[in-house]
């Protein structure tokens, strides 16, 4: 009946063949590598992307270095696709698969996932959609470009779209990355559910283990509908139904329920890995058990559970019953209250607590702050009488970058650089890490602020060229265009030493100890890297739960979860 | 609970709400088009009903394979399955010669946005069938030589799965008038 010894089978350390190592492999850490580098690639590109739409739109026609001229159609591809690349290849291959991947194994204190073999196919479909998505660009009519969302009819006809391979392309590659983290998904939440430590309690998993296992569950629950969705809306694209036509029965709103029911609880599948990786970096260096530890897993369970019901929020325009949008405003701005009380925790854990500022704890605290504004600034897009004004313009824009940039980059970058020493066993540099940090805070905010001036004073989005529109091309709306491109450019700029650090470092960082952080959970109980299985035959058992920071008449301030009393 | 009994639980969940959404628009479409009833009146109540038991049937031997399983007894087991996978190709089978005689009649899947959904639903879950025809055929390979006896069940958790779709597809798609 059960098989409780599935991964344990080979992994005994033994040198294994480049294909086995590389290609094939079925190590947790492995995987995670090759989701976290896919990643880190997608995100230079979906940057590239920013970059050339930034300055098509700051100035118009020109010969955008390293690109070219930007015709209208292209342009349309680079937001549609720099929007697809950073929420599905950038966020979920990130913050779910990478950390997903590396830390629940070890931190869980076993020796690898429960179906490394699933794990495996996970990447590598994955990978494919990786490349399907990219192959977009080389076809005939070139890559898709009817937004992110993907709206019925110009993603349904390709005489609207004008990008007949392009749309089924962009569809698959989505689909296929689905099938990808479904496969993964099940996975987390199995090995989370049957595989930890002995002794080690629900309340005992540290939080981001948490977090990604609830994101993984909301995902998992709400994809369903969209998959179906897809499935249908490539039907309407090759073989010519009307599911989404109305002329012949159908209705384009349709899709936008379906796309929505997903994409609005995705926001909360990627925010809760965030919050998880910002609450351990700010446990371990304010040495100090996060505060209302538990409410903050009630708390994102209630986001979870309000996530599903906020969907239509997205669709205050789209001629729904306004009545309906009565209520979807109501529930927007319930499920502020679980999220605002999340922050509110995170700061309360500041309180009179020994704070070092390190490079991962710095991330922590900015993801805390900038994420605070995209907060804020939901609330008005959330209440449909607002919204109606504020609808597809740039304040939208800028709203929804305070909060994927601080979930897709911030909260990123503070995991990679509190969990590099265990994942590569060196040191980054803390000088490069404060300088990389302060050129990305800085530029963002300064491209983000103006654009919300541009959203009030009525500027919409995914247009070409606003030169074209008597009303926005203004000298005064065109110097923060600039303004806000050139601040961009400063913050691409200060990615080159994150880079450097990254891979210099490699080589040439110190080299790492097991416990660099002095931090309580199990990962850092092993070798940095940890060798193949983990815990080199030794598992840990728990004695306790993971942030036992500062505690009262111990000599030491943390207590790892392993030590017994 | 065994962990993968756990995961074939989490792929049902996660099938359950790709299947659900498909059926909830579908659903909406209906009552928003009452002439939908007249495009239903042709398909085939007969076969379908046929298929359901066939379906319903393969089932039953899915659940006599788990419990042959439980006992030990993997060529028992191995057999059942093979009654099931029967039931699968006949399932399909009948299917064909339904969709043939329909797209023959001129009822194909862009004729309007019933056969749309009709041919979309039917062939999703006709997709399923195949899909976990096949891979019942590697557990039975192993049931066979005794090896991996556990996973006849995780199958069976899959196939009635398989099995309960169906019985909302059938009252939906060709009953209800």
């Amino acid at each position: 009946m059960s098989d409780p010894a599935m991964p344990a089978a080979d992994h005994d350390h033994h040198q294994m063949s480049f294909w086995a190592q590389y290609i094939f492999a079925t190590d947790h850490k492995m995987i995670a590598k090759q989701y976290m580098f896919t990643g880190l690639a997608m995100a230079l590109i979906g940057g590239f992307f920013s970059y050339c739409l930034r300055m098509q739109l700051a100035f118009p026609g020109i010969d955008v270095p390293g690109y070219g001229m930007v015709s209208a159609g292209e342009y349309n591809a680079l937001v549609t696709n720099h929007g697809t690349i950073m929420i599905f290849w950038v966020a979920m291959p990130l913050l779910i698969a990478a950390f997903g991947n590396f830390l629940i194994p070890l931190m869980l204190g076993c020796d690898d996932m429960v179906f490394p073999k699933i794990n495996r196919l996970s990447f590598q479909i994955f990978f494919l959609s990786t490349i399907v998505l990219l192959a977009s660009f080389a076809v005939p009519g070139g890559a898709f470009g009817g937004a992110w969302t993907a709206y019925p009819p110009l993603s349904a006809k390709a005489a609207y779209s004008l990008t007949p391979a392009g749309s089924s392309l962009w569809l698959l590659a989505v689909a296929l990355e689905f099938v990808a983290f479904l496969l993964g998904g099940i996975n987390f939440i199995t090995t989370t559910m049957n595989a930890r430590a002995p002794g080690m309690k629900a309340f005992d998993i540290p939080l981001v283990v948490w977090m990604i296992v609830l994101a993984s569950i909301i995902f998992m629950l709400s994809v369903g509908p969209l998959v179906a969705g897809a499935i249908m809306l490539l039907f309407d694209q090759v073989l010519g139904t009307g599911f989404y036509d109305p002329a012949r029965g159908g209705d384009p709103v349709l899709w936008q329920h379906m796309f929505w029911f997903f994409g609005h609880p995705e926001v909360y599948v990627v925010l809760l890995p965030a919050l998880g990786i910002t609450a351990d970096v700010i446990s371990v260096f304010a040495r100090k058990r996060p505060f209302g530890l538990r409410l903050i897993i009630y708390s994102a369970i209630g986001v979870g559970v309000l996530s599903f019901v906020v969907w239509a929020h997205h669709q205050f325009i789209s001629g729904i019953d306004p009545r309906m949008a009565n209520i979807f405003t109501i529930t927007t701005l319930l499920i502020s209250v679980p999220v605002a009380e999340m922050i509110f925790l995170y700061m309360a854990t500041l309180y009179r607590a020994s704070i070092t500022l390190t490079t991962p704890m710095l991330w922590a605290l900015a993801f805390v702050a900038e994420f605070m504004i995209g907060g804020v600034t939901g609330i008005f897009l959330g209440d449909s009488a607002s919204d109606i004004y504020f609808h597809d313009s740039y304040f939208v824009l800028a709203h929804f970058h305070y909060t994927f940039f601080p979930i897709a980059i911030i909260a990123v970058f503070a995991g990679l650089t509190f969990w590099y020493p265990k994942m590569f066993g060196r040191m980054l540099s803390e000088t490069l890490g404060k300088i990389h940090f302060w050129g990305t805070i800085i530029p963002f905010n300064l491209i983000f602020i103006p654009l919300f001036v541009l959203g009030l004073g009525g500027q919409h989005r995914r247009i070409y060229n606003y030169q074209h529109f008597s009303d926005l091309a203004s000298t005064g709306f065109q110097d923060i265009r600039v303004f806000a491109t050139i601040a961009l450019l400063v913050l691409l700029g200060f990615q080159l030493v994150f880079i450097y650090n990254f891979f210099a470092s490699m080589k040439k960082g110190r080299v790492a100890e097991k416990n660099p952080w002095r931090s309580n959970t199990l990962e850092w109980t092993t070798a940095s890297p940890p060798p193949h299985g983990n815990f080199a035959g030794a598992f840990p058992t728990v004695y306790r739960g993971p942030y036992e920071y500062s505690v009262q008449g111990r000599e030491s301030d943390f207590w790892p979860q392993d030590v017994p009393d | 609970m065994a962990t993968g009994q756990l995961a074939v639980w989490w792929v049902v969940a996660s099938e359950v709400v790709i299947f659900g959404g498909l059926l909830a628009a579908y659903i909406e479409y209906r009552m928003a088009h009452p002439a939908w009833a007249g495009h239903a009146a042709h398909t085939n109540v007969v076969a379908g009903a046929f298929n359901t038991f066939v379906l319903l049937t393969s089932s039953l031997t899915a659940v006599l394979a788990h419990q042959a399983a439980e006992a030990g007894n993997g060529r028992k087991a191995a057999k059942l399955l093979g009654c099931t996978m029967s039931g699968a190709l006949v399932f399909l089978a009948v299917k064909a010669f339904e969709w043939t005689t329909e797209i023959q009649a001129g009822y194909t899947i862009t004729a309007n946005s019933f056969w749309s959904f009709y041919y979309t639903a039917a062939g999703i879950h006709a997709l399923h069938v195949i899909a976990g025809a096949i891979i019942m055929g590697f557990v039975a390979r192993d049931a066979l030589a005794g090896r991996e006896l556990h996973r006849v069940e995780l199958i069976g958790i899959y196939w009635h799965f398989v099995d309960v779709v169906w019985i909302f597809l059938f009252p939906l798609l060709y009953i209800a008038k």
